[in-house]
C-alpha cells in the first residue's frame, strides 16, 4: 500500500501538468502557432479511444476469454483502412458546413432538423453515461487498490466524479470558440495517450521479463495449466462463438466513428485533411502496441493469483503491488488515470457541446419570453449551459455506477455504450452516401434502434442490479416469454450484445430505409443531401475560385438570367460585403437554388464552372426539374432576344440623334462665323466714319459702299439660313403652278444682265421655240436659276467670261444647262460643293463671295420639284450646272388649263 | 513699327489697313497663310494680325510655324477669330499667340490691343 497522500498528490500533480500543457497549447494557438497541427499529435489524440476499459478491462476480458478482447481493436483497425474513403468525406463535409458535433452533423444532413439534433443528443447522453460510469469505477477502484480505502473521503467514485467535472470545466470551457476548436485539450489528450502507453508497456515488460522469463515462459506455463489451456485456442474462450466476434468487430468499427469523443478528435479538432494519411497506419500501430502485453499480463495474473480471489480487471496494479513494486504501481495508476481522464474530458466536452447547441439552445431560442435573440452577447449563457451539462453528465455517470456498475465488468459496461452509438451509423453513413434518405427515415431509424437498445441492454442492466424486478428479465414483462429482453421473439443462444445488436440494427436500418423510401426528400433535405453526398464533386471552398475556374461576369450573367439584373446586382454587392474570402461560385449556386432548386442550380453552374463531370445518377435525379427549366429558360431566351433587338434599335436611334445634334451644333457655329464676317466690316467702317468726320469724300464714299455691300451680304445670308432651316424642317410653303420655262429663263436672264454687264461677262440663251410646261413654284425656280447664274459670273474671268443657258426637252423631263468658261470644278469637289457652307473657290483668285448655301438650297428645291441638279465639268473647259424638271401628264395639264 | 495683316476678307483687310496706317505703322497685307509666312520672313513685322480661317494654311498653323522658326519667333501675334469659342482661343494661345480679339471688333479695342503688344513692358 502506498501512502494515501502520495497518491493524491501524484494524481493532482499529474492533472496540474495536463492543465499546463493545455494552457501552453492554447497560448500558442492564440499566437497563431499551433502545436497540434501535426499528423503525429493527431494520431495520438485519436488514441483517446483507449480508455480505462482498455487499460484495465482488456486484461480482465483476456483473463476470462483469452483472445476474446481483440475484436474491440480489430474493428477500428479494419475501419480506419476505409477512412480515406469514408472519414475524409465526413471531414470535408464538416469543414465546409462548419459542423460542431455529431448531432450537428446528422441534423444538418437531414435538412437542418432541430428535432433530429435533439434526438441524437439525447441518445448520445444516455448511451454514453454507462461508459463514463465505467471510467469513474476504474479510477476509484484503482485508487482503492493502490492507496487502500480512505474512510475520510467516503464515496471515492463521487469525489472522482466531482474532481473530474471541475477539471473538465476548467479545461474545456475556459473560453468559447466559434469553430469548437480546443487546441489545449487536444495537446493534453495526445500527451495522455503517450503516458498511458508508456505505463502499460512498462508494466507489461515488467510482468513478462521481471516476473517471468519472457513470453515463451508465460505461454508455456499457461499451456501446462488445464484451466488456462483452452483459452489459448483462437476462439476457444469466446462466448457466443464466431457471431460474437463478428458483431463485436462491427460494433467497434462503428464506435471508432461515432463515439462522440472520437468524432470530436477525428473530425471537429482536425487541422488538416492530410493528417488522415499518417493516422491510418499510426493509430493501428498504437493499438497494437498497447495490446501486445495484454495476454502475458492476463496469464501472468491468473498464474500468480490462482485462487481467483483477485479481480482480473486490476491485474496491472495488483501484480506490481504484490511484489512491492510501488513506484511501478504508481506509474500504472497514473497511466490508468490518464486513460480515464482523457476519455472523460473529451467525451463530456463533446456531449456538453451537443447538449448546449442541439438540445438546450434551440429550445431557449424558441421561447419568446426570454428574448434571447435581442441579447447581444450570449457567451456567458452558453458557457453556463455547458458547465451545467458537464456536471450533470458526470453525476449521471456516477448514478449509473451506483445503480448498475457493480453488476458488470468494465468491458460489458463499455459495450453497452458502444451499442448505443452504433445506432447513429445508419443515419450518418447513409446520409453521406445515399441521397434518398430523409429526415423522417433518420428519425424513425434512430428511434427504433434506440428503443430496442434501451429494452435489450439498458433495462436488463437495471434489472440485474435489482432496480427492476428480476422477473422482467427471466420471464419477460408480464410473463410474456416472447418479449424477454435478452431473448426477444424467442431468439436464444446469443450473448447479450450480439442479441441486442441484431435486433436494434434490424429495427434501425429497416425503419431508416423503409420510411425514407415512403416519401421523397423535401427541397431543403435534397439540397443538404447533395451538399453532403456530392461533397467531392463541387468546388472546395474558395480555393477553386481563386484559381479562377469561373469568371465573375459569367456567374453574374447566369444569376441575372434567373433573378433579373437588379436582384443580381444586389446579390453581388451583398457578396462583396462578405469580403474576398467568400466563395462566389457557392454563393451564386445558393442564390440560384432558391429560385430553381438545388439540382438545377448545380446543372446551370456546371456550364459555367469547370468542375468534374456530372454522374449519370445526378443527371437522372434532376431531369424532371431540368426539363421544366428548359421550357422556362427557352421563354426567357426569347424575351431576352426581343429585348436585345429593342436595345439595338434604341441605340441606333440614339446614335442618329447624337449625329444630328452634332451636325446642328456645327451648322449653328458655321452660321455664326459667316454672320460675323460681314458684321465685322460693317462695324469697323461705321466706327471709322464716325470717328473721322474729316475723311476725304472719295474715301468716305468707298467706305460707305463697303458697308452697303456687306449689309446686303448679311441680309442675303440671313435669308438663306432661314431657307435652309425651313427646307430642312419641311415648313416651306410651295406655291405650285404651271410654268413655261422659256419665259422663266428669259425673265431671269434679263434681270441678271446688270450683274453681267458690271463684270463684262457675256450671257447667252439657247432656247427652243416651244417647250411643254412644268409644274413648280415660280419664285423657287427663279431662285435656282439666279443662284446658278450668279455662281457662274463669280467664277469666270471678267472681260473674257461667257455664260450660256441651254433649255431642252429630254424624255419625260425639261433640262436646263448653265455653262461657263471658268476654271471648272475639280472631280473631288463635284459633290462637296452641294454641302452646306462648302465652297470650292480658287485660293489664288481670292475668296469667292457667297455663303456656301446657294447650291445646297438649289438642290433641295429641284429635288422637291421632282428633278435633279448636278455639275459636269472638265478642268480648264468650264463648268456646266444642269437641272431637270419633270413634265406634267396631259390630264393634269388639261385640268390646269 | 511694322504690322502685317493676314486675312482673306478684302473689306476687313481694308479697314485694318486704314486703322494701322492711322497709327503710323508700316503695313503689309497677306491674303492667305502661305503668304503670311513668306512676308513674316521678308518684312519682319513687329505685330501680326492673324485671321484664323484662311485658305492654304490656317492661322493656327501659321502661328505654330512662326514660333518654330528662330527667325520669326519674336513676332507678336494677335489672333482674329470669328468663332469666339473658348476652345479655339485656347488653342491659339497654346500655339504661341500673344493675344486674341473676336470679330466683330471695336476699332478702339483693336488699336489698344496692338499698342499693348508693342509696349516695352509686353
Amino acid at each position: 500500500m502506498l501512502e494515501t497522500w502520495v497518491v493524491v498528490v501524484a494524481a493532482f500533480a499529474y492533472l496540474g501538468l495536463l492543465f499546463a500543457i493545455a494552457y501552453y497549447a492554447d497560448q500558442r494557438a492564440d499566437a497563431g502557432r499551433s502545436v497540434i497541427a501535426s499528423p503525429y499529435i493527431y494520431s495520438l489524440s485519436l488514441a483517446v479511444y483507449a480508455t480505462a476499459w482498455t487499460f484495465y478491462g482488456s486484461v480482465g476480458r483476456a483473463a476470462e476469454n483469452g483472445v476474446g478482447f481483440l475484436p474491440i481493436y480489430i474493428g477500428p483497425t479494419l475501419m480506419i483502412a476505409l477512412w480515406w474513403v469514408v472519414m475524409r468525406k465526413i471531414l470535408r463535409i464538416s469543414k465546409q458546413n462548419r459542423i460542431t458535433s455529431l448531432a450537428d452533423f446528422i441534423a444538418s444532413r437531414y435538412g437542418k432538423s432541430a428535432a433530429l439534433g435533439g434526438v441524437v443528443t439525447v441518445i448520445a447522453v444516455i448511451g454514453i453515461v454507462p461508459y463514463i460510469s465505467l471510467q469513474l469505477k476504474a479510477v476509484s477502484a484503482s485508487f482503492i487498490t493502490v492507496a487502500g480505502p480512505v474512510p475520510l473521503l467516503g464515496d471515492t467514485a463521487l469525489w472522482v466524479a466531482l474532481i473530474l467535472a471541475a477539471f473538465t470545466i476548467a479545461f474545456g470551457t475556459r473560453h468559447l470558440d466559434a469553430a469548437e476548436h480546443h487546441e489545449g485539450m487536444v495537446a493534453a489528450i495526445a500527451f495522455e495517450s503517450l503516458v498511458k502507453l508508456v505505463a502499460f508497456l512498462a508494466v507489461g515488460a515488467w510482468v513478462s521479463w521481471g516476473l517471468y522469463n519472457g513470453f515463451g515462459d508465460i505461454f508455456a506455463r499457461a499451456a501446462a495449466d488445464p484451466k488456462l489451456e483452452p483459452m489459448l485456442a483462437p476462439f476457444g474462450g469466446v462466448g457466443g462463438d464466431y457471431s460474437s466476434w463478428i458483431w463485436l468487430t462491427i460494433l467497434s468499427m462503428l464506435a471508432i466513428m461515432f463515439l462522440p469523443r472520437q468524432f470530436q478528435v477525428t473530425v471537429i479538432e482536425n487541422k488538416d485533411e492530410s493528417h488522415l494519411r499518417k493516422a491510418i497506419w499510426l493509430f493501428p500501430l498504437y493499438m497494437l502496441a498497447i495490446n501486445v502485453f495484454v495476454l502475458p499480463i492476463a496469464f501472468g495474473g491468473l498464474l500468480h493469483f490462482p485462487s481467483g480471489s483477485v479481480d482480473a480487471d486490476s491485474f496491472v496494479l495488483t501484480l506490481p503491488m504484490s511484489q512491492k513494486q510501488e513506484l511501478l504501481a504508481l506509474v500504472v495508476f497514473l497511466g490508468g488515470l490518464s486513460a480515464a481522464t482523457g476519455m472523460v474530458i473529451v467525451e463530456t466536452i463533446a456531449l456538453s457541446t451537443m447538449v448546449c447547441n442541439d438540445l438546450v439552445m434551440p429550445v431557449l431560442l424558441r421561447m419568446r419570453t426570454l428574448r434571447l435573440n435581442q441579447r447581444r452577447d450570449l457567451t456567458g449563457l452558453l458557457l453556463g449551459i455547458r458547465r451545467g451539462a458537464i456536471v450533470l453528465i458526470l453525476l449521471l455517470g456516477y448514478l449509473y455506477f451506483k445503480v448498475a456498475g457493480e453488476a458488470y465488468a468494465l468491458v460489458s459496461i463499455g459495450l453497452i455504450s458502444f451499442a448505443a452509438v452504433a445506432q447513429f451509423a445508419p443515419a450518418a453513413l447513409g446520409g453521406v452516401f445515399w441521397k434518398g434518405a430523409t429526415r423522417r427515415g433518420a428519425l424513425a431509424g434512430l428511434g427504433a434502434g434506440f428503443a430496442v437498445w434501451f429494452y435489450t441492454l439498458l433495462l436488463p442492466a437495471f434489472a440485474r442490479s435489482d432496480w427492476l424486478p428480476i422477473g422482467f428479465l427471466e420471464q419477460g414483462p408480464f410473463g410474456i416469454e416472447l418479449l424477454k429482453p435478452v431473448a426477444l421473439f424467442g431468439v436464444t443462444g446469443l450473448d447479450q450484445i450480439t442479441h441486442a445488436m441484431i435486433w436494434s440494427m434490424l429495427a434501425n436500418v429497416g425503419a431508416y430505409v423503409g420510411v425514407s423510401l415512403m416519401r421523397s426528400p423535401s427541397a431543403e433535405e435534397h439540397r443538404q443531401a447533395t451538399l453532403f453526398v456530392d461533397v467531392f464533386k463541387r468546388p472546395a471552398g474558395g480555393a477553386r475560385l481563386r484559381r479562377g475556374t469561373a469568371s465573375e461576369t459569367e456567374l453574374f450573367n447566369l444569376l441575372a438570367r434567373f433573378v433579373g439584373l437588379r436582384a443580381a446586382s444586389e446579390a453581388f454587392a451583398e457578396h462583396a460585403r462578405r469580403g474576398p474570402e467568400a466563395d462566389l461560385v457557392h454563393f451564386v449556386e445558393n442564390q440560384l437554388a432558391g429560385v430553381i432548386g438545388a439540382a438545377s442550380a448545380h446543372i446551370m453552374l456546371a456550364a459555367v464552372v469547370k468542375e468534374e463531370a456530372l454522374t449519370l445518377d445526378e443527371v437522372r435525379a434532376v431531369l424532371d426539374e431540368a426539363s421544366q427549366i428548359v421550357v422556362y429558360s427557352h421563354r426567357l431566351e426569347q424575351k431576352s432576344q426581343e429585348l436585345e433587338r429593342a436595345t439595338a434599335e434604341l441605340r441606333a436611334a440614339n446614335e442618329r440623334l447624337t449625329e444630328l445634334d452634332r451636325m446642328k451644333d456645327e451648322f449653328v457655329s458655321t452660321v455664326s462665323h459667316e454672320l460675323r464676317t460681314p458684321l465685322t466690316s460693317i462695324r469697323s467702317f461705321t466706327e471709322i466714319l464716325h470717328d473721322h468726320p474729316q475723311l476725304p469724300p472719295a474715301e468716305r464714299e468707298r467706305f460707305l459702299g463697303i458697308v452697303i455691300k456687306e449689309t446686303e451680304r448679311l441680309t442675303r445670308l440671313i435669308g438663306q439660313v432661314l431657307d435652309v432651316s425651313r427646307l430642312e424642317s419641311g415648313r416651306v410653303e410651295w406655291h405650285e403652278s404651271l410654268l413655261d420655262m422659256r419665259q422663266v429663263i428669259e425673265d431671269t436672264a434679263a434681270s441678271a444682265s446688270p450683274l453681267f454687264k458690271e463684270r463684262s461677262v457675256r450671257l447667252e440663251c439657247e432656247l427652243p421655240a416651244r417647250v411643254p410646261r412644268v409644274k413648280a413654284d415660280l419664285d423657287r425656280i427663279v431662285q435656282v436659276v439666279v443662284n446658278l447664274l450668279s455662281n457662274a459670273v463669280k467664277f469666270v474671268e471678267p472681260g473674257r467670261g461667257r455664260v450660256v443657258i441651254v433649255l431642252a426637252e429630254e424624255g419625260e423631263f425639261l433640262r436646263v444647262d448653265v455653262r461657263d468658261n471658268g476654271p471648272g470644278v475639280r472631280p473631288e469637289h463635284r459633290e462637296v460643293i452641294f454641302d452646306k457652307f462648302r465652297q470650292a473657290g480658287d485660293p489664288l483668285a481670292g475668296k469667292p463671295q457667297g455663303s456656301g448655301l446657294g447650291l445646297y438650297i438649289s438642290r433641295r428645291i429641284i429635288e422637291h420639284s421632282g428633278g435633279r441638279l448636278w455639275v459636269s465639268s472638265r478642268p480648264e473647259e468650264g463648268a456646266c450646272f444642269s437641272f431637270t424638271l419633270p413634265l406634267v401628264g396631259e390630264a393634269s395639264l388639261d385640268k390646269a388649263a | 513699327m511694322k504690322v502685317l495683316i493676314a486675312d482673306d476678307e478684302p473689306n476687313i483687310v481694308t479697314s485694318l489697313e486704314f486703322l494701322m496706317r492711322g497709327c503710323d505703322y508700316e503695313v503689309r497685307v497677306a491674303r492667305d497663310g502661305e503668304e503670311a509666312l513668306r512676308l513674316a520672313g521678308e518684312f519682319r513685322p513687329d505685330v501680326l494680325l492673324l485671321d484664323v480661317m484662311m485658305p492654304l494654311c490656317d492661322g493656327f498653323e501659321v502661328c505654330r510655324r512662326l514660333r518654330a522658326d528662330p527667325a520669326t519667333r519674336g513676332v507678336r501675334i494677335l489672333i482674329l477669330t470669328a468663332h469666339g469659342r473658348e476652345a479655339e482661343v485656347e488653342r491659339g494661345l497654346a500655339l504661341g499667340a500673344d493675344a486674341y480679339i473676336t470679330k466683330p471688333f471695336s476699332n478702339k479695342a483693336l488699336v489698344a490691343a496692338v499698342r499693348g503688344l508693342l509696349a516695352p513692358s509686353a
